[in-house]
């Protein structure tokens, strides 16, 4: 069985990584602005318009503003993001439509390094659009340092483990629209209920359960632990979390792919 | 010495549908081999397991005498391959384009722009070498994913319809490219609908339909053998004719509306058949593999 032979996985997988940076540096302005112009928007939104409404949050035994309450969740929303759109709809679009991968593999590229290739590159992506929010949000003082320059790795880490999902979901959509799905019944509930716009302790004990076990909900915790400038159990806790979390769903995106592709 | 593909009882099948059912053939150094065959009849298929994107399911195929099965990566490394579709970078200059796929190869940067530019020379392309790759026409993209292909300087080509959906003029080029890379001692495989492609391009070829194996040989010589030197095709045939055609103990095809009988030198005949049933809509013409095509795979439509 094909399947059960050992993934063949070398550095090579850097050229498709390149490859990819090549294309996004073809087209940086339109990359560059979403991840400038959004937190921008947000905190104006949020900051000043909801942000008067709310007043102050309890955390971490102070009282904070909400701004600075919300603009570490902020950033963790952008890395699930970047990373899931990416692996999804953009890697759909090479795989389907443009027959990127058809191409890489008639060269010494295998399978297994073209999708990691394409997983790396969504964690990267995921990496420069934090870079860039982070560099808005210090305007405004709301991250501490020398802490807050932890979020840059961590963002890699989270950025992997959104994209190794993302890529599951590549692996079994037969359409791009069907993407709607996961977005809809993983991404968005996460993206209100996981501890990022209101304190977890908000919820009743079971939601508050359901949401511990969602990796946006432990990747807010880690980034609002190193904005505010503490370490404490729920960063190592977050980390070991969203290392599983990879360890599962990376082989299983190279496994759903090779089901796909290799034919 | 080796062949450069070596296929023995080539088995590829999707759940209870056999897609290529025990072919067997081999390809030499130098030559240019044509897999024909009608839509569906197993020609991608047997040239995705060549390079080791489809593991097959029985058989052995040995490539530069290599096993694809443990040497896919070695053998990549020492062909090109052209895909049905232009499966180009969109976003990229056509000198991106080769680039990028060069270092696939880890070929190192500056070889590669060399070589780069002499591909697209070769391809006509070098006009265009800054243009994105979604600007250029139809014809223009085919020959840079062929120049892509040739990047690496493979031993191998390995061409999947290199010319569908081109115009006359951009065919006639691609044929001609092709001619130069086989003087030069390329290997080519290559698969094609185009029966005067086949006939022009390749020594040798065989024909498939439904995953089987059926002739194989030199395209000259198979049409020889198989239909004959003339071919005597008449329109709306009498059933005189028919009668008369019996009698003669001639090979011929009933389409009904048509005639198509198959004759050895036949000016004769075809004199015959037209001052004795003096009707319009005859023509003697010269057999061509299309006619072995037809004749072997039949004319109903495939899909």
């Amino acid at each position: 069985m094909s399947s059960l032979k050992l993934w063949d996985i070398s550095f090579r997988f850097w050229r498709v990584w390149q490859r990819n940076l090549l294309v996004y540096r073809a087209t940086w302005k339109v990359n560059f602005l979403p991840p400038i112009l959004e937190p921008i928007m947000y905190l104006l939104a949020f900051g000043m318009g909801l942000g008067a409404l709310v007043g102050k949050v309890r955390y971490h035994g102070a009282s904070v503003s909400y701004v600075s309450f919300i603009a570490p969740a902020l950033l963790s929303i952008n890395i699930m993001y970047n990373a899931f759109f990416e692996n999804t709809y953009a890697s759909f679009v090479r795989m389907y439509y443009q027959k990127t991968f058809d191409a890489m593999m008639t060269t010494p590229l295998t399978m297994e390094e073209v999708i990691t290739a394409e997983i790396v590159w969504g964690a990267t992506k995921s990496s420069i659009a934090t870079a860039i929010m982070m560099t808005v949000f210090s305007a405004f003082g709301l991250i501490a340092y020398p802490l807050g320059l932890l979020i840059l790795p961590l963002s890699f880490l989270g950025g992997f483990a959104f994209g190794s999902i993302g890529m599951c979901f590549t692996g079994i959509s037969p359409r791009i629209e069907l993407f709607n799905l996961p977005i809809f019944l993983f991404i968005t509930p996460m993206f209100l209920f996981g501890g990022t716009f209101f304190p977890m302790e908000n919820l009743p004990l079971w939601a508050q359960f359901i949401a511990g076990t969602l990796p946006l909900t432990h990747l807010a915790a880690i980034t609002r632990c190193l904005s505010f400038g503490f370490m404490d159990g729920r960063v190592l806790g977050g980390l070991a979390y969203l290392t599983a979390f990879s360890l599962v769903f990376f082989p299983m995106a190279i496994y759903m792919m090779r089901r796909r592709l290799i034919r | 010495m080796d062949p450069v593909i070596d296929a023995k009882q080539l088995r590829k099948s999707y759940g209870k549908v056999l897609a290529v059912n025990d072919l067997s053939f081999s390809v030499q150094r130098g030559e240019c081999f044509g897999i024909l065959g009608p839509n569906g009849a197993g020609k991608t298929t047997t040239i995705r397991m060549l390079y080791g994107f489809s593991p097959m399911t029985s058989g052995k195929l040995r490539v530069f005498g290599l096993d694809v099965e443990t040497a896919a990566r070695t053998i990549k490394a020492r062909i090109g391959v052209c895909q049905q579709e232009n499966n180009l970078d969109p976003d990229l200059t056509v000198l991106q384009n080769l680039a990028i796929f060069a270092s696939y190869y880890s070929i190192p940067t500056k070889i590669a722009h060399q070589r780069a530019l002499e591909l697209l020379s070769f391809m006509v392309l070098d006009h265009r070498q800054n243009a994105r790759a979604n600007e250029l026409s139809g014809g223009m993209m085919r020959r840079l994913v062929l120049a892509r292909a040739l990047i690496n300087e493979p031993e191998l080509v390995i061409l999947d319809e290199p010319t569908t959906g081109l115009d006359p003029q951009t065919r006639h080029q691609v044929w001609e490219r092709l001619e130069s890379l086989k003087a030069g001692g390329m290997t080519i495989l290559l698969t094609t609908h185009y029966m005067d492609e086949a006939f022009r391009l390749c020594d040798r070829l065989l024909i498939m339909d439904n995953g089987r194996f059926l002739i194989q040989g030199n395209p000259e010589f198979l049409v020889r053998e198989h239909v004959g030197r003339d071919i005597i095709e008449v329109a709306e045939p009498t059933n005189a004719l028919r009668s008369f055609v019996d009698s003669r103990g001639l090979q011929y095809e009933d389409l009904g509306h048509r005639l198509i009988i198959y004759a050895e030198d036949h000016h004769d005949l075809f004199h015959e058949i037209s001052s004795r049933y003096s009707r319009e809509g005859y023509v003697l013409r010269m057999a061509t593999l299309e006619d072995v095509f037809l004749k072997l795979t039949g004319r109903d439509l495939r899909e």
